[in-house]
């Protein structure tokens, strides 16, 4: 690049390339987009809610839409008490989620089941989908739950995404014929 | 007239036991009778109960059996001849009205013996029952004979027990593992 410039005017001259790593490239690209779908079951998601709103403005981490439909969204963000009876609806949701994708468990119930240590609340979500950041608290304060999206963003920033599909490749029957 | 005079003179025959407790009126009657008795609560002039503002189940297991165990053990060896008194029927079905012409309250309570629980369904008189009558058919699994669509409200369809029972374990007995996660 800096053959391309005119050191006087900073102006770039030539085709102007730029090297990087389609990798960094990626998560730059996914971690500035980190998509919610609002999961807000109980009282969770009114402070989720005033996360979204324009107090906190979780916009400006790239939470820009929340998106009602799972297959638009990159987390999942439950926020609340999940029951036995929702499970189905919950497990359903998160299949129908485009991959990449991430999970946030906000609040003691989503964690653990909270208070409500009874015959009809699960204990914890991650019996049925696995969760990549849990927010304590009962509720926990927005910046509680910045927090954890700066956390997945973080995640996101360590990814390998190229690397894991060729992994992927490898292991599949076209990696073994060409032998990756 | 006082309520209470109003309806003593209203059910006549009908009432079981009727009492007072810092102005709250609480009617027992018949269970088979519990229709009739709403029905002349409701239409009666003076009384015009015409709001049920809600119907719950109840069970009086452990607060009838506990001053039998304590009983117990006090005297271990002695008098264990001594009669089981006869328990009360266990479950109980509370109706609570509410007259919107006078704006007074009231309770009616029927009472279902554990080996008989079928009581017949007010949906015809009031609209409202509907959704509480579920909620006691799930939880305390007592069947309202008449009820357009009994089923469970609360719990999946097919969870195989009454959580809201005394006998049965708050953290539940593991029924999860009977529904089916996905397709
Ligand atoms: S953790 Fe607390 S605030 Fe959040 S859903 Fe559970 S009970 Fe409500």
């Amino acid at each position: 690049m800096a053959d391309n410039k005119d050191n006087n005017s900073g102006v770039i001259k030539g085709p102007g390339w730029i090297l990087t790593k389609l990798e960094w490239l990626i998560n730059w690209g996914r971690k500035r987009s980190p998509w919610p779908f609002p999961y807000g079951t109980a009282c969770c998601g009114i402070e989720m809610m005033a996360t979204l709103a324009s107090g906190y403005d979780m916009a400006r981490f790239g939470a820009e839409r929340v998106s009602f439909s799972p297959r638009q969204a990159d987390i999942l963000l439950e926020a609340g008490t999940i029951t036995k009876k929702m499970v189905p609806v919950l497990r359903r949701i998160y299949d129908q989620m485009a991959e990449p994708k991430w999970v946030i468990a906000m609040g003691a119930c989503a964690c653990s089941g909270g208070v409500f240590r009874s015959y009809s609340t699960l204990q914890g979500i991650d019996k049925v989908i696995p969760v990549d950041v849990y927010i304590p608290g009962c509720p926990p304060r927005p910046e509680g739950l910045l927090y954890g999206l700066l956390k997945i963003i973080e995640r996101i920033e360590k990814d390998h995404p190229l690397y894991k599909e060729a992994m992927k490749f490898k292991e599949s029957e076209g990696g073994r014929i060409c032998n990756f | 007239m006082q309520l209470l005079e109003r309806i003593k003179g209203c059910l006549g025959g009908l009432i079981i036991d009727i009492s007072e407790f810092h102005g709250d009126i609480a009617v027992e009657v018949d269970r088979f009778k519990i229709v009739e008795a709403l029905t002349r609560l409701r239409d009666d002039e003076s009384l015009s109960m015409n709001f049920l503002s809600d119907l719950f189940g109840l069970d009086n297991k452990a607060f009838y059996e506990k001053p039998k165990k304590k009983a117990k053990k006090g005297d271990a060896e002695g008098e264990e001849e001594e009669k089981p008194k006869e328990l009360p029927p266990r479950f109980e079905v509370v109706y609570l009205l509410l007259s919107l012409k006078t704006n007074e309250r009231m309770m009616v309570k029927i009472r279902v013996p554990e080996d008989d629980l079928e009581v017949s369904s007010v949906t015809s008189l009031y609209k409202a029952a509907t959704w509480p009558e579920r909620e006691a058919f799930d939880m305390f699994g007592i069947r309202f004979k008449g009820h357009p669509n009994l089923k469970r409200l609360l719990m999946w369809d097919d969870f195989p027990a009454y959580p809201l029972r005394k006998d049965y374990p708050l953290e539940g007995r593991g029924e999860e593992r009977s529904l089916v996660y996905g397709d």
